[in-house]
């Protein structure tokens, strides 16, 4: 399958393989990134088809200079992406705090995986915490997109790159190892052109003023008044919010899970549906900004939320945060590699159903 | 009248901001004469690093990219990967490139990125107050080598000029030094020479340029010249280590 025989019609492909098939029709330009499981496919995949698009595939020496290449080539106007998992993305967090420094938009894949530390290769969701609260250290976010299929995994890559031009800044694909690994079919759009260099990138300054690319500001005042404007353009990003209610209408419980886990906590729905217990899936597609709105509207209906994730708890707290404690905020999470199964969840949403009846 | 002397157009206005006698301002005057004369301000992208010469864009009129520290061959070779027909230089000092920077400097040499490197090699890491550096003399005293720097528990000075040489990747391998008007002109000559190999499209090229640090050192301009001269010379001696032409003999 190259890229040029692909047409409109569905293909069965791997999360990271139709990431990186997204990534090229995005007009992708360059690509630099360090082979680590679960997500080499997508190197692999930029290795072998993006060079026939007219781009730059790149294997770095680390992580660190992966992050930093993307850093120079951004800067230098190009529409530019690096993927890694957790371990790697650690590693890449000091250059995720220059990127939002310096104002450069660039897609940043992790398909997160079991930690802390070396973990495993298994499925993980435990790296919310380190993408949705900092981009490194400062006080910088990434804008943060969470698929949950594979279809959405590559539209989300489309719209993460307009995203980080919209916004200058940096925008993350939060995936884990199964949305990684699986196939599903998928289809993709028409492939673009590559954009042009925007008017601030340092491409040479023969025809004007010389331009810089530069996240320094020694004098307090001005660092203050640069923080201020990224922190407006933060508060600007809660327009791309994106989150989906599945059978909230009438809901008394709301199980909130995002990525792979709202795929199990989907058929649990359904599960409890057919037992006529009213549960819903309220599913954050963008983690940062975070639908505080819609889960503040939801606890004025239901009567419990129900918190899924595959981590010790992390995204429970901006749902705790939403609701503002005028319902209970449930958590059942599963760690190192551990997916829950649809029963086990329609176990959860019963206990916890009766649980609050109780009360 | 004729003016005989200018500042070089890719050079800003901006007076310089080093302390007195230190050698940076030389080492950005040559590296803007060599980009005049060769004809490419308009097309050149330099990046700077972490250190004394973290504020480097200021004093150039060129294109310029902030690096983060040790990571400018990173950021040099995503422009350059990008923008091939552009000029890319880094200008990084000794803790910045030989010290954190190293994976990224050797990787960027090893790949033949054709890329510019202007390593300012003064001993000691300046901005932060006179620490040790990877380049720091054996015996020198720092402020984190109160006693002098003693080998066996601070390892040696790196050579980097040496260490890069044997890469397959490299092009253009030079030290030179800034003491006396004869050296610096041989400077002059070797930065042009490396941005040269560089339009040529031959590979990576790096000028490890020796320099004082007069404040850190604790001596007078004049005197920290000397010192250069009589101590820094001799361990890291100059001249060409690669050049296009002598290229795989070795």
């Amino acid at each position: 399958m190259s890229v040029g025989t692909i047409t409109d019609a569905r293909v069965l492909m791997k999360g990271n393989e139709a990431i990186a098939e997204a990534a090229i029709r995005a007009g992708l330009q360059a690509y630099f990134g360090y082979p680590i499981t679960p997500q080499s496919e997508i190197s692999e995949y930029m290795a072998r088809r993006l060079p026939a698009a007219g781009g730059v595939f790149l294997q770095a020496e680390s992580e660190v200079a992966a992050i930093n290449m993307v850093y120079g080539a951004a800067g230098a106007g190009a529409r530019v992406m690096t993927s890694t998992s957790s371990p790697g993305i650690s590693l890449m967090q000091e250059g995720l705090s220059y990127l939002v420094g310096s104002e450069l938009p660039c897609v940043v894949v992790n398909i997160m995986r079991g930690g802390p530390g070396l973990g495993n290769i298994a499925p993980s969701q435990a790296d919310y915490f380190q993408a949705t609260k900092s981009a490194g250290h400062g006080d910088g976010r990434n804008l943060v997109l969470a698929p949950s299929t594979i279809q959405e995994a590559a539209d989300l890559t489309i719209l993460a790159f307009d995203l980080a031009d919209r916004y200058r800044n940096p925008v993350m694909i939060l995936g884990d190892g199964y949305l990684g690994q699986m196939m599903e079919p998928v289809v993709f759009p028409d492939a673009r052109a590559p954009r042009l260099a925007p008017t601030w990138a340092t491409t040479g300054a023969a025809e004007g003023p010389v331009r810089l690319i530069n996240s320094i500001y020694l004098e307090p005042d001005a660092l203050e008044a640069h923080n201020l404007r990224l922190q407006e353009k933060y508060r600007r990003m809660r327009a791309e919010v994106r989150v989906e209610a599945y059978k909230m209408d009438d809901a008394e419980i709301a199980v909130a899970a995002y990525g792979i886990a709202a795929r199990v906590a989907r058929s649990a729905v359904d599960r409890a549906r057919a037992k006529g217990l009213r549960a819903g899936l309220l599913r954050p597609i963008s983690v940062y900004p975070f639908p505080t709105e819609a889960f503040a509207d939801a606890a004025d209906r239901v009567r419990v939320f129900l918190t899924v994730e595959l981590s010790a708890g992390e995204m429970v707290e901006d749902v705790r945060l939403a609701v503002e404690g005028r319902v209970p905020v449930r958590f059942y999470g599963r760690m190192g590699g551990a997916v829950p199964t649809p029963p086990e969840l329609l176990g959860q949403i019963e206990g916890t159903l009766r649980e609050v009846s109780v009360r | 009248m004729k003016q005989i002397f200018a500042r070089p157009s890719s050079l800003a206005e901006t007076p310089f901001t080093y302390c007195p006698g230190c050698t940076h301002g030389v080492a950005h005057r040559l590296v803007a004469e060599a980009i005049d004369e060769l004809g490419i301000r308009g097309r050149t992208i330099g990046v700077a690093s972490v250190g004394c010469s973290v504020f480097a864009y200021n004093f150039f009129n060129l294109d310029f990219q902030q690096a983060a520290h040790g990571r400018a061959p990173a950021v040099a070779t995503g422009i350059k990967r990008v923008l091939p027909d552009r000029i890319v230089f880094t200008y990084q000092g000794d803790g910045d490139l030989a010290a954190i920077g190293t994976a990224e400097i050797v990787h960027a040499a090893n790949r033949g990125e054709n890329i510019t490197v202007i390593f300012v090699n003064n001993a000691v890491y300046g901005m932060t107050g006179g620490q040790m550096a990877p380049t720091t003399l054996p015996g020198m005293r720092t402020t984190t080598t109160p006693f002098g720097r003693d080998p066996r528990l601070a390892g040696h000075p790196i050579h980097i000029a040496e260490l890069l040489s044997s890469l397959g990747g490299v092009a253009y391998i030079a030290r030179v030094a800034l003491c006396g008007v004869a050296q610096i002109h041989k400077a002059k000559k070797a930065i042009r020479r490396a941005f040269q190999v560089q339009l040529d499209g031959k590979g990576f090229s790096l000028v490890e340029v020796l320099s004082t640090c007069p404040v850190t050192w604790g001596m007078q301009p004049v005197e920290a010249v000397r010192w250069l001269e009589e101590h820094m010379v001799p361990v890291f001696p100059l001249g060409e280590f690669v050049t296009p032409e002598t290229k795989g003999r070795a």
